[in-house]
């Protein structure tokens, strides 16, 4: 199978040479260096990686980058527009809700993917679905909250879409 | 008031063992011409520990400028006002998410009366910054921020006189604020940068300087937000493991398949593979090194090397019974065996009881699980070496290093951009040293991330533990004995904060199969667990109401407030819902108050159980960021809860048996209690760190909710890690 040479990132095309075995997770981060992304388990257990795919939260760390050649990937990077940020990353500063914030890039996309699909969660709805990202500082009921502001904040129950 | 300073003050059994591995030595290597060249004119003020400023001090007065003599080595940290407007501090502490990098800000803005978002902070540098032994034991707060307010408030004095020297104005009637200096009788005014312009001049400070009165705080004391918030919304921030090169490459290391193991042969990769990639065999170390994460992994998967095992190595099954009969050889690794606190007589206490009991309690193996494995970037140039990691001892590693490839401390360089976290795991230098090791081989710079499965095997764990603790009391529920063991966990909490007149209290150091160290709260939750369920099992024995039963024995005033702020908030005594129970748990440790109460909702049938609702008191002193300071005891509870009910560490004969996060379950979403916390601000009491404990009162919390709910004691953590099963 031919290499990968194109990928489609935050409304940029990027010329790469990688294995279409490769992960994606590390393509992102060494070739692009669009680090935003995090490595911390490696095997779909922790969210950090997390980045949208077509609209879709996916762990990139176990995402070959041959089945992605042509779809949309969107990563934290891509959130902020024209220097304004997305109401979601707006709403964690609001909340102060992070520690260490590596698994700050992952929450944030896992939550623009809930948000687009249902604008207006519940806190129960936000627990059940962000239940793939791990938080160890333990930030968690900040990150609730910080979902939910966004949520709140954006007018007429949608967010626009990332990418 | 004598039991309370007695109280009040670290107990004389035994501190964080696990944390000192290493005597206090301080380095300076900027002379004071290098560091105006560095970053520019202006005015740079130290703060000088204890002796020697002695030697320095010569007729000036207590504070001092300088002329062209190098700087005293014994420095804490220091500041620099550029002629450019920027305020840059420096302190060998470092960002781990605990929030620092905010509330030494802080520190540095309330004093210099200088605005908060032109300060910039210089961390864990160890060319940069001044040596530091870490940043572990919640110590920041209670020393750094005091000296960096210290060297703040100096630099604003200096600032002042050198107004009023220019005015020919008399330095009291001057206002310093918002970084300028005012005459408000003639409304001549001055930035900051403007008064240092062209100006090398250095003020030295003796770290003792009085300083202003908590109550008066206007920038401390304050929800001030994250100061770089904005970096890691956004993903710009670069962690250790975010750090690149150019002409950088990726390296792997092969592991040993158990802990013990030696190698008795290796054979590099084939050369198919072995294009554009560097392998190292240097004794048990093999690694390589190549241009890609691909390239490296591939290269490690082609080599192939036979081990000599250990057998016979204990097991997470067996390990209790194994820290019993193993007790450390005297004089070993800490010198001095068992360490003691006795007072009174035991066993008179003990026969004029009307009830006595005895119970042991254990706590596992857990893993910090740090979001951010170990990560390094090492590049050599000619004999010296940079290495970019994360470590909460940046100086502890730049030693290791030292030491490892036979070179003086400064041609070693160590930086430690602010990490994915540690909480007590990352004081070690391991994959620095394997990176650098690399580096020097490639003979170019080298990456190296841990994977999360190298992450829970070769770091290293809490320590496991046994306690043993038996009590003697009256019908009235006073305690009149109490003996109280600890088998490996460590001294930190051990003491107990109740008035009992007879006291024996024994931290016994034993032999342990896996590598164990520091970790948030260290020892404390472990002795907490035990004591503070103990406690609870003694109320039920006299059938008094727990609450009650602790503030029978409690004269703390501290810590009786924030018991008393808790149950109040929580509603202690009110009614249950049926399957819910109530527990509490508490104590003091490293100047911090803290009060745990927990609601926890149990199905029998499932065996779920479920940490409903949690309210968590905390008094530390004079608070520097409250909004920071919930968001630790929230983060410290929530991590709690994993130790309490979930966490354990499984091994056998010298293997992880589970070192991923499919395996190994820490706190999700879904675990999160609705929680609480009531912070109360004691300006009259110097700040204390509020990193670790908060974390204490958790699981003997659960544990006594348990009981309330159910008639079913657990004395073990994990106390649930599989539900809990009928008895």
């Amino acid at each position: 199978m031919a290499n990968v040479t194109k990928l489609h990132i935050n409304g940029t095309v990027y010329t790469i040479d990688a294995d279409p075995q490769e992960s994606l997770l590390f393509v992102l981060r060494d070739q692009l260096d669009l680090t935003g992304s995090k490595y911390g388990c490696g095997e779909g257990q922790c969210g950090a990686c997390t980045v949208l795919i077509d609209g879709n939260p996916r762990h990139s760390c176990i995402t070959r980058v041959g089945a992605v050649a042509n779809r949309k990937i969107t990563t934290v990077e891509g959130l902020e527009e024209h220097g304004r940020l997305h109401p979601v990353q707006e709403a964690f500063l609001a909340e102060g809700a992070m520690q260490c914030a590596y698994c700050t890039p992952g929450m944030i996309i896992t939550a623009t993917a809930l948000l687009k699909s249902n604008p207006h969660p519940t806190a129960q709805q936000v627990t059940e679905y962000m239940q793939g990202n791990v938080c160890r500082c333990g930030a968690y009921p900040r990150i609730v909250a910080s979902v939910l502001r966004a949520a709140s904040a954006t007018h007429g129950g949608t967010v626009k879409e990332a990418s | 008031m004598s039991d309370k300073l007695t109280l009040q003050t670290p107990p004389a059994v035994e501190i964080e063992r696990y944390e000192l591995g290493e005597r206090p030595a301080y380095h300076f290597e900027m002379q004071r011409r290098d560091f105006f060249k560095a970053l520019g004119a202006g005015l740079l003020v130290a703060c000088v520990l204890k002796d020697a400023f002695a030697f320095q001090e010569s007729g000036g007065g207590r504070r001092r400028f300088m002329g062209e003599e190098a700087l005293p080595r014994e420095i804490s940290a220091w500041l620099h006002i550029g002629e450019n407007g920027v305020v840059t501090s420096y302190t060998g502490k470092v960002e781990i998410g605990q929030n620092i990098r905010t509330s030494l800000s802080q520190a540095v803005a309330e004093e210099l009366r200088f605005p908060i978002e032109r300060i910039e902070m210089v961390m864990g540098d160890t060319k940069l910054t001044p040596f530091d032994m870490g940043t572990f034991g919640s110590r920041t707060t209670p020393t750094m921020n005091l000296q960096l307010r210290r060297v703040a408030s100096a630099a604003r004095d200096a600032l002042v006189e050198m107004a009023a020297k220019q005015w020919n104005a008399s330095a009291q009637q001057l206002v310093a604020a918002d970084g300028r200096i005012t005459d408000p009788a003639t409304k001549r005014t001055v930035e900051y940068a403007e008064l240092v312009r062209g100006q090398q001049l250095t003020a030295l400070i003796p770290a003792e300087d009085p300083l202003e009165p908590a109550t008066e705080w206007k920038v401390e004391g304050q929800p001030i937000a994250k100061v770089n918030g904005r970096d890691y919304v956004t993903g710009k921030h670069k962690y250790p493991a975010d750090q690149k090169l150019p002409g950088m490459l990726i390296g792997k290391v092969l592991r040993p398949p158990s802990f013990g193991a030696t190698l008795v042969s290796v054979n590099a990769p084939d050369a198919a593979v072995m294009s554009e990639v560097t392998f190292v065999h240097d004794g048990d170390f093999v690694g390589v090194a190549a241009p890609s994460e691909e390239a490296a992994t591939r290269a490690l998967k082609g080599i192939r090397a036979e081990w000599k095992e250990q057998t016979g190595q204990p097991s997470s099954k067996t390990i209790y019974e194994y820290l019993k009969n193993n007790p450390a050889p005297t004089g070993g690794e800490f010198g001095e065996h068992t360490s003691k606190y006795e007072v009174g007589s035991v066993e008179s206490g003990m026969s004029s009881s009307d009830h006595r009991l005895q119970q042991t309690y254990t706590v596992a193996y857990i893993a910090h699980t740090p979001l951010e494995p170990r990560a390094a970037l090492a590049q050599w140039s000619s004999d010296s070496v940079t290495v970019w990691t994360g470590t909460q001892r940046p100086f502890g590693v730049r030693s290791q290093l030292a030491q490892t490839f036979h070179l003086p401390e400064e041609k070693v360089r160590v930086l430690m951009p602010d990490m994915g976290s540690g909480y007590g795991g990352k004081h070690t230098g391991e994959c620095a040293i394997e990176a650098a090791r690399l580096a020097r081989a490639a003979n170019r710079p080298v990456k190296l991330l841990w994977t999360r499965e190298e992450e829970f095997t070769w770091a290293y764990f809490r320590p496991v533990g046994v306690m043993e603790a038996s009590a003697g009391i009256r019908n009235d529920g006073t305690i009149t004995a109490w003996e109280f063991h600890n088998y490996n966990s460590g001294g930190s909490g051990i003491r107990t904060m109740y008035e009992v007149p007879n006291q024996r209290i024994v931290f016994h150091p034993t032999e342990y199969p896996l590598r164990q160290g520091s970790y948030r709260a260290l020892a404390a939750t472990a002795n907490h667990f035990a004591r503070e369920s103990f406690m609870d099992e003694l109320a039920h024995e006299v059938k008094m109401d727990p609450l009650e039963f602790r503030m029978k024995n409690l004269k703390d005033e501290r810590l009786r407030s924030v018991f008393e702020a808790a149950a109040k908030r929580f509603g202690w005594g009110q009614t249950k819902q049926p399957g819910h129970g109530f527990g509490m748990g508490g104590g003091f440790e490293k100047g911090g108050n803290v009060a745990t109460f927990a609601e926890v909702a149990v199905d029998r049938a499932s065996g779920e159980v479920r940490v409903a609702r949690v309210v968590c008191a905390f008094e530390c002193g004079a608070i520097v960021n409250p909004d920071g300071l919930r968001n630790q005891i929230e983060g410290g509870n929530i991590m709690g809860i994993g130790g309490a009910l979930f966490e354990a560490i499984e091994f056998a004969n010298g293997k992880i048996l589970n070192p991923h996060l499919a395996q190994y379950r820490v706190p999700r979403f879904k675990d999160v209690p609705q929680i609480e916390t009531v912070l109360l601000d004691r300006r009259d009491i110097p700040s204390a760190g509020a990193g670790e404990s908060p974390l204490m009162g958790m699981a003997p919390a659960i544990g006594n909710a348990i009981f309330d709910a159910t008639g079913i004691r657990l004395r073990a953590m994990p106390m649930v890690p599989d539900g809990l099963k009928a008895n």
